[in-house]
């Protein structure tokens, strides 16, 4: 299969956010980037998915700046075959699925992963809006991708409201990958030496705009100093959250 | 300005979510002479079930005419609200941003057009020009981020307990719902359904017990489940807990697991790894138990008891069923 897996790159989880002097974007300063974890996922299962059923190749794609390019590189240690950046800052999910789709629909792809969301904007939609864009079927939060022995077909479980579900897809599909799909890759030092010679090919966006314009940033307000009980005093701590929280 | 609501529904029976919609919509828009509320039902319910939205400031429920829209398929869900949207001439659409909300918002926000303000906290605020001022958090709820929402379509979802429904209104007429014979073949087909059976939903629970590391291993889980029964929450874990597989991945709770914002969250053998916190700090009441006075999570909790999780767990499950007994 060709597979095409599109990557952010977001803040280290250990990160401490704190944000710009005009609160209008993050700052850098110190923050170091990774592979959106999710995404990670989705890149280790279109290289498990080709080392299955013998053959394709897997792109990864991005959406931003040159600074992106050290993720991409990653990417390409971990076993992506070559790297596509869009030349674009990215603003909202909206400008990212339109510039994906723009790119995807002068190619030949069976099949798009990414992430069930992105762990810096958390809003999930880009995997959504691509399959609408492309019209094709949307397996949103798989936690198992596998080959049916039918070509073009894929049997995959997602997570969903109350349960999971088995589904089978016909390809081209888009899937967004959940935690438990598989574990993360890391680059060996042949990888790492591969990587430095495949293509990373950067493109020029269609200038899609985003939908949002944000306003400002802000660190979430801080919370009361903590209550101690101590451990026979359980009817005084239960009072407290029946009385004073009044959540029980 | 005409709204159009998506309430989900499992098994025949309304999800709480349903109500939290319609409830986001009246309460947001009724203030603002919106007096139109349709309600589209992602599925059948009881005709009484759906009326009873009418108790919440429904003024409509369209339930689909077939059994096409009982189960979740995001192609054939979208395609019969877009119909249903282009049809009512409405020009907002809320939903929840659950799973359904997940799949359904941002495919409807292409093919409808629309902008999309996805995982809202709390109501907007309605601007004199009719924009919206939304806000939501960011960076795993390490930050938060405010927006302005402009245009003639807008798809609003919302983060399931972002309010509690009110009541105020009578029940409202039911009329059926075109599924436009299941929208077409569709190119996902179900094979299998597991379902969570007797347990509250993760993201929909009011209280969560959640366990780390200190409760020592798998076989002490029945004194999280035992608090977890006395005060009707749901169980939740920390990362290393699922990653040693003491309890399945989909109760894993923090920056890479669910996102949660439960009224009450109660961390028990959790240190707060800054990645657990991300997942959990909109909760509106935060106990932890540790026995390490430094443990990080005393930082963001409201209350603590600094002490083994074995020895604590049973005494304030106890405190808790003699409270309810009194």
């Amino acid at each position: 299969m060709n597979i095409l897996v599109c990557l952010s790159q977001v803040p280290d989880t250990t990160t401490k956010i704190a944000f710009s002097a005009d609160n209008k974007s993050l700052n850098k300063t110190g923050v170091q980037y990774i592979i959106n974890p999710y995404d990670e996922l989705a890149l280790t299962k279109a290289l498990e998915l080709n080392e299955a059923t013998g053959g394709g190749t897997v792109t990864v794609i991005h959406v931003g700046g040159a600074d992106a390019e050290p993720v991409l590189r990653k990417a390409l240690a971990i076993g992506a075959d070559q790297a596509v950046r869009i030349e674009a800052e990215p603003l909202d999910s909206r400008q990212v699925a339109g510039e994906l789709a723009a790119y995807i629909q002068g190619q030949s792809y069976d099949l798009v992963l990414t992430g069930r969301e992105s762990i810096d904007y958390n809003c999930g939609l880009v995997g959504g809006m691509l399959s609408q864009y492309l019209d094709w079927p949307l397996v949103n939060v798989a936690t198992s991708i596998d080959p049916t022995g039918q070509a073009g077909v894929l049997a995959v479980s997602r997570d969903m409201d109350g349960g999971r579900e088995k589904v089978e897809v016909s390809l081209p599909a888009v899937i967004t990958c959940q935690k438990e799909l598989t574990e993360p890759r890391i680059p060996n030092m042949r990888g790492i030496m591969a990587a430095r010679s495949k293509p990373l090919q950067v493109v020029s966006p269609q200038g899609i705009g985003p939908d949002l314009s944000l306003l400002s940033h802000a660190l979430p307000p801080a919370r009361q100093a903590c209550r101690y009980f101590e451990a026979d005093q359980m009817d005084a701590l239960v009072e407290a959250l029946r009385q004073q929280a009044k959540v029980l | 300005m005409k709204v159009l609501i998506y309430a989900e529904q499992q098994d025949g029976q309304l999800k709480k979510s349903a109500f939290e919609a319609v409830s986001f919509a009246v309460q947001t828009w009724a203030p603002h002479g919106v007096q139109d509320f349709t309600v589209v039902m992602g599925g059948r319910v009881s005709e009484q079930d759906a009326a009873g939205l009418g108790n919440y400031g429904a003024t409509l429920v369209m339930m689909p005419e077939d059994g096409s829209l009982d189960a979740f398929e995001p192609h054939v869900h979208s395609a019969v609200l877009l119909d249903a949207l282009q049809k009512s001439g409405a020009d907002l659409l809320v939903m929840a941003h659950t799973y359904a909300g997940k799949s359904l918002a941002p495919r409807l926000a292409v093919s409808w057009q629309a902008t999309l303000a996805a995982a809202v906290n709390h109501p907007p605020e309605v601007q004199q020009d009719g924009s919206w001022t939304v806000q939501r958090t960011v960076y795993s709820n390490k930050g938060l981020a405010t927006y302005q929402v402009s245009g003639d379509r807008r798809i609003l979802s919302f983060t399931p307990n972002a309010l509690k429904p009110v009541l105020q209104g009578a029940p409202c007429p039911v009329q059926p719902l075109s599924t436009l014979a299941g929208a077409g073949a569709s190119r996902t087909h179900r094979l299998e359904v597991q379902k969570v059976q007797g347990k509250i939903p993760l993201t929909e629970a009011e209280r969560v017990i959640s366990g780390g590391r200190g409760l020592k291993g798998p076989e002490n889980w029945h004194l999280i489940e035992g608090l977890a029964d006395a005060c009707a929450a749901a169980t939740a874990c920390s990362k290393p807990v699922s990653d040693m597989h003491w309890r399945s991945h989909d109760e894993h709770v923090g920056q890479t697991g669910i996102t949660i914002k439960p009224d009450l969250y109660i961390a028990v053998g959790i240190s707060g790894a800054i990645q657990h916190l991300a997942g959990v700090s909109s909760s509106k009441t935060i106990v932890a138990i540790n026995t390490d006075p430094e443990a990080p999570f005393f930082k963001v909790a409201d209350y603590g008891v600094v002490g083994d999780a074995l020895e604590v767990l049973p005494r304030l499950t106890e405190a808790i069923r003699r409270s309810a007994g009194s």
